[in-house]
C-alpha cells in the first residue's frame, strides 16, 4: 500500500468518483436521449436556452455578495479584461492578480 | 474560419441582431431550421481540436486550480486525476473538493454534482437538431466529452452551417487532455502549497465563472433572466440548504423567459 498520497486509490474515493461519473454522464447525455422521444415547444426551448447563463449568475451571486471589496474589484477586472479582449487566460490572471494586489492592500 | 451563413434567414422572433462573433450561443430560434448536410470525420475533429485549443489552455488553468484544491481536499493525485478523467465537469468537481470532509457526505457529493452538471442535458438537447441525424455511437459519445466551453464552441459552429458532426468530439479531446493534464500539474504542486487564498487560488473558480458570464452575455434580452437568477439565488442561498440555490435560480430565470416568450 502507497501511502505518500501521489498514488493511493481509496475504495470509497473511488466508489465516490464512480457515482459522480454515473450521474454526470446520465446529465450530459440524459437529455439529448429525452428529447429524440418528446416534442419540445419553441417556448420551453426559449426557457432553457437562459439555463446556463442563468445558472452562472446563480452560483456567482452569493458567492458575490459573501466576498469583500477585493473580491469585487476583481470581478470588475475579469469582466473588463474579457470584454476588451475575449480571452479566459488573460481574464483569469487578471482577476487572481488582482484579488491577491486588492487583498494585499485591504 | 469561414461561416456559411446561407441557412438562417428565417427568424421571425427574435428582435437580435448578432455579429458572428458574439452571442451565437443561445439562440433558440435558429435550432430548428437547418437541415444541411451533416459529416462526422477526421477533418471535423481536427477542427474542432484546433479550434477549442486556446479555450482548452484557458480551462488547464482551472484544472490546476482543482488539482490543488483536490490536494488540500486530501485526495491523492491519482484519485484527483481519475476524477477529472471520468467526471469531466470542472465546476462540479471544484464544488465537490468544498463539500469534501471526513467522513465523507457522499449523497451531499452526488446530488449536488448532479444538480450543477444538469444544465448539461439542456445543453445536450440543444444539440438534438443535428446530433439526431449522427449514429447513437457518435452522438452519445460525443457528448460524454461535452463541456461549458467546447459546447458553446460547438453551437456556434453547428449554427454557422458548417455541418461538421464531429465538432464537439473534437473540442472535447482538447478540453479533456488540458484538463487531465493540468489536473496532474495542480495536483503535483498542490501537496507543496500552502495558503490557497494568499494565491489568490480560491478566487479561480469565481472568476471563471465570471468569463463564462461575459461570454453568456447576449445583449438585453438576456438582463431579465440574469436578475431573476441573482435575486432568486441569494434569497435561496440564505433559506435553503446546501447548493441547490444554483439549481432553484437558473430554474427561476427558465420559468420566467417561458412565460415571457410571447411578448
Amino acid at each position: 500500500m502507497i501511502s505518500d498520497g501521489t498514488l493511493a486509490l481509496d475504495p470509497l474515493v473511488v466508489g465516490v468518483i464512480l457515482a459522480m461519473t454515473v450521474v454526470t454522464v446520465l446529465t450530459k447525455v440524459g437529455g439529448f436521449w429525452l428529447l429524440r422521444r418528446i416534442e419540445v415547444s419553441e417556448r420551453l426551448e426559449a426557457g432553457l436556452s437562459v439555463l446556463p447563463g442563468a445558472i452562472v449568475i446563480a452560483i456567482l451571486g452569493p458567492e458575490l455578495a459573501a466576498g469583500g471589496p477585493a473580491e469585487w474589484g476583481a470581478a470588475g477586472i475579469v469582466v473588463l479584461v474579457m470584454w476588451r479582449t475575449e480571452n479566459i487566460l488573460l481574464a483569469l490572471c487578471g482577476g487572481i492578480g488582482a484579488v491577491v494586489l486588492f487583498r494585499a492592500l485591504g | 474560419m469561414t461561416k456559411l451563413d446561407g441557412s438562417d434567414a428565417d427568424r421571425d422572433h427574435s428582435e437580435s441582431l448578432e455579429t458572428p462573433s458574439e452571442g451565437a450561443v443561445d439562440d433558440p430560434q435558429a435550432t430548428a431550421v437547418e437541415r444541411e448536410p451533416l459529416t462526422f470525420d477526421r477533418e471535423d475533429i481536427r477542427a474542432g481540436l484546433l479550434t477549442c485549443l486556446p479555450v482548452a489552455i484557458g480551462v488547464g488553468g482551472y484544472g490546476i486550480a482543482f488539482g490543488m484544491l483536490a490536494r488540500q481536499a486530501g485526495l491523492s493525485v491519482a484519485e484527483a486525476t481519475l476524477m477529472s478523467a471520468t467526471v469531466i465537469a470542472g465546476a462540479a468537481q471544484i464544488v465537490a473538493m468544498e463539500l469534501w470532509t471526513d467522513p465523507l457526505p457522499v449523497a451531499a457529493i452526488v446530488l449536488t454534482t448532479l444538480a450543477i452538471n444538469l444544465r448539461y442535458s439542456l445543453m445536450g438537447a440543444a444539440l438534438g437538431p443535428w446530433f439526431e441525424r449522427l449514429s447513437p455511437r457518435q452522438s452519445y459519445g460525443s457528448l460524454l466529452v461535452m463541456a461549458d466551453e467546447n459546447w458553446a464552441l460547438t453551437m456556434r459552429e453547428l449554427k454557422s452551417g458548417s455541418g461538421r458532426g464531429a465538432f464537439l468530439l473534437g473540442s472535447g479531446i482538447a478540453i479533456w487532455c488540458c484538463w487531465v493534464g493540468a489536473t496532474i500539474i495542480g495536483a503535483t504542486a498542490g501537496g507543496v502549497i500552502g495558503d490557497p487564498a494568499r494565491y489568490g487560488i480560491d478566487f479561480v473558480l469565481a472568476a471563471v465563472f465570471i468569463a463564462l458570464a461575459v461570454e453568456l452575455w447576449d445583449g438585453r434580452s438576456t438582463l431579465v433572466p440574469w436578475l431573476v437568477a441573482l435575486v432568486t439565488a441569494i434569497v435561496a442561498a440564505t433559506f435553503v440548504p446546501g447548493r441547490w440555490y444554483i439549481l432553484l435560480g437558473g430554474l427561476a430565470a427558465a420559468a420566467v423567459e417561458v412565460i415571457r416568450y410571447d411578448q
